[in-house]
């Protein structure tokens, strides 16, 4: 992973418009977020949001200083420094006849990838990994044609 | 107890010390201005929402308090937005409180519904939009938390009209609890003892201090650590009034409209100490970032601020005052007499320079003036200035600090400040205070409006409009940018005959010409405990920066 790419786990209370102030954030101090998701915790009144963001050093601390300011904000764990598990979820419909789809499927075996549909002229796979894994199987596929890629962007857990 | 949320929400009010409010009424706050009628609150009526958030600024900013504001929904709350965003860029606590329309229709564009909560999000600190009647007791415990507590901001409350409608269970909380909300006060001790050293090593030190100071209540603390180390200080724009003026360790204004010398003696220091100030363009645009072998100590309330525009050495995340009188438990041995001498002696010389020199061509000279008005307002006062030139020159003829206090837009720089924020504060101020209120024609004409409350409320109010027929300061901006008669759209086509103005508005009015008749005036001026108008005609082509011409 591109060592400006920083994955942060910001845990906020669960109010309407919290994810709004938290994106307006990025958006007003000119930081991009490359992919962000947003779902409940163990406990409901408190919301997990996991966005990846690029910078270096110095915009990194700026944001999370700024994050740390928006009340509703509780922690912010910069998980890309720590022992953490990357995952992101995917689907890609490829397009394939009947000859080819076996080779999609095996290669997307070999990737531990889900058939989820099969039509006559595609078929789809869910594939789960780090970033690395799922551009890798992106990159194979690209041969075959990919007629949609719908991804979930990254979420992350520290290691226990 | 059951209770009407509208009523929830003035017994709040007044359960959080407020007596006075600043408001517009309409459709969406029906409700509340019911509530209102029926409790012991003052509600003053504005002329324009954006005064009301002004006045609330001016009406807190005396006792370190939280003014409140209101304002109906629409076009009532996007007017408020610019006077909330003026406090919000000074640090300065308010609550806003706007009425929305009716929670079920929220999103369907009805008559007067504004998303004033996405409209808000990016000049509050924080803000609510409630959706649940029962919800309004901590919610407005915790804004007067947030607003007046860490680095200080204001908050909006939107209430829907049927919510203020509803009834609820009344209790009102006495403890706040936010998980993501704990301010840091005290100074590490670490780098209590490194500032320690620091200055102890330092020989050309200096203190640069911010609005942090008055917002902190710490003054007397901070003329305590100057008096134990010696230290010179230098102030920011909000930082005019957090240092007395008069007092030989004070150095003046630094930063692009700030004293030359100041700038110079900033750019020679081998140490300084910044305290409550973000250090911000303006501040730091003329010093120059080629100096290796200087110390930058920065102490405040807010870490987001701390490095954020010029590289610090020593980080102290802390409330100034705590930091400082952490600082004043220790005695420094330190060396650095030729160092303040020379400081002083610039800031003498340069000060009976700027003052005695009459300009060539007619008018009055505005630093004469504003210096005339220093030596009148007594020692408890307050001194509005709107923004252009009118607020460079009062920066540096006022001596404020102490209990002479100096309010002006130094963040966002909006014009029509001046005016709405002396009326907010003549009414908390006690009534020994003076308050003038210090602006350009055009900021005047701004919200002008207001100098009606003076008469309704009786207000004992110096209104000072310095006139030049332009917009002076974006003149002199594009002058100095583009030469010699390169101006354009600054001229003021037309003025209103401001003697005329101030009758019919019942006040007094008084027109300065030329140097000869200020004493005369301002005499008369504060001899009453009248409010008058105060004109002072000046010549167009008198500078700010008259160090940059006339040297
Ligand atoms: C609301 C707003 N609009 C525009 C500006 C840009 N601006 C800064 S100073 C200035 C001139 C102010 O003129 P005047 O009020 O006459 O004061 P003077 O500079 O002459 O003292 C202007 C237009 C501003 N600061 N605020």
């Amino acid at each position: 992973m591109n060592k400006n790419k920083h994955v942060l786990s910001i845990t906020v209370e669960n109010y309407a418009g919290t994810l709004s102030k938290v994106a307006g954030l990025f958006t007003r101090r000119g930081y991009n977020i490359d992919t962000l998701n947003v779902a409940e915790t163990m406990d409901s009144n408190i919301s997990r949001i996991t966005v990846t963001v690029t910078g270096d050093e110095e915009i990194l601390e700026q944001i999370t200083k700024q994050l740390n300011k928006l009340i509703n904000v509780i922690r912010i764990e910069d998980l890309t420094r720590k022992r953490s598990i990357l995952r992101e979820l995917m689907f890609l419909r490829i397009s394939c006849s009947k000859e080819s789809r076996s080779e999609v499927l095996q290669i997307s075996n070999v990737f531990k990838g889900k058939t989820v549909d099969i039509a006559p002229r595609s078929v789809t796979v869910e594939i789960t990994g780090d970033e690395d894994k799922n551009n890798a199987f992106i990159e194979l596929m690209i041969p075959y044609g990919i007629l949609e890629i719908v991804r979930t962007g990254l979420t992350a857990i520290e290691r226990g | 107890m059951k209770m009407l949320v509208a009523d929830a929400i003035v017994e709040c009010l007044r359960l959080e010390g407020i007596s006075t409010v600043f408001g517009y009424p309409g459709g969406a706050v029906l409700p509340l201005y019911e509530s209102l009628r029926n409790s012991s609150i003052k509600h003053v009526l504005v002329r324009q929402e954006q005064s009301a958030a002004h006045m609330a600024s001016g009406y807190g900013r005396v006792n370190n308090t939280v003014g409140v504001c209101l304002a109906t929904s629409g076009p009532g709350a996007t007017n408020l937005i610019t006077g909330i965003a003026t406090a919000y860029m000074d640090s300065i606590p308010i609550v806003a409180i706007t009425g929305q329309v009716n929670s079920g229709k929220i999103g369907t564009d009805m008559f007067q519904e504004a998303d004033v909560v996405g409209s808000s999000e990016a000049f509050t600190k924080h803000n609510y939009l409630v959706r649940d009647g029962r919800n309004i007791p901590r919610i407005i415990k915790e804004a007067f938390h947030i607003a007046n507590t860490g680095r200080k901001g204001p908050v909006l409350i939107d209430i829907p009209k049927d919510i203020q409608n509803e009834y609820i269970d009344f209790e009102y909380p006495d403890t706040v609890d936010i998980r993501g909300y704990k301010p840091t006060i005290e100074g590490h001790v670490k780098q209590i003892t490194r500032i320690y050293e620091k200055i102890n090593k330092a020989k050309k030190p200096i203190i640069c201090v911010g609005g942090g100071i008055n917002s902190s209540g710490c003054k007397e603390d901070l003329v305590e650590f100057v008096e134990k180390t010696k230290i010179p200080v230098v102030c920011t724009l909000m930082g005019v009034d957090s240092y007395p003026n008069d007092n030989p360790y004070f150095a003046g204004l630094l930063g692009s409209h700030g004293y030359p010398f100041v700038n110079r003696a900033m750019n020679k220091a081998d140490l300084i100490i910044v305290m409550g100030a973000r250090f911000a363009d303006r501040s730091t645009a003329v010093i120059s970032d080629k100096i290796n072998d200087q110390h930058v100590i920065h102490i405040d309330i807010d870490p987001a601020e701390i490095g954020k525009n010029v590289k610090t050495h020593t980080p102290v995340v802390g409330d100034a005052g705590a930091v400082l009188r952490q600082l004043n438990l220790l005695e420094y041995d330190n060396d650095i007499e030729n160092w303040t001498d020379s400081i002083r002696e610039a800031r003498g010389e340069y000060m009976d320079e700027n003052i005695n020199r009459s300009f060539q061509e007619s008018g009055t000279n505005p630093c004469k003036f504003i210096r005339a008005i220093s030596d009148k307002i007594g020692d408890k006062a307050i001194v509005t200035s709107d923004v252009g030139q009118n607020q460079i020159w009062t920066a540096h003829y006022i001596l404020a600090g102490n209990d002479r206090r100096y309010f002006t837009s130094g963040g966002l720089g909006t014009m029509g400040y001046s005016l709405p924020a002396a009326i907010g504060a003549r009414f908390s101020a006690d009534s020994v205070v003076t308050v003038t209120a210090i602006m350009g024609e055009g900021g005047f004409q701004m919200l002008m409006g207001e100098l009606a409350l003076i008469r309704e409320h009786n207000l004992d109010i110096k209104v000072v409009i310095i006139t030049n027929e332009r917009l002076g300061m974006v003149r002199e901006l594009q002058l100095n940018a583009y030469g010699k008669d390169s101006y354009h759209g600054v001229d003021v086509g037309f003025n209103p005959d401001f003697m005329k103005l101030a009758d019919a508005y019942g006040i007094e009015g008084y027109l300065v010409e030329e140097d000869s008749q200020i004493e005369d005036v301002i005499e008369k001026a504060y001899s009453s405990n009248e409010p008058c108008l105060i004109q002072c005609r000046v010549n167009p082509d008198f500078p700010t920066l008259a160090h940059w011409r006339w040297q």
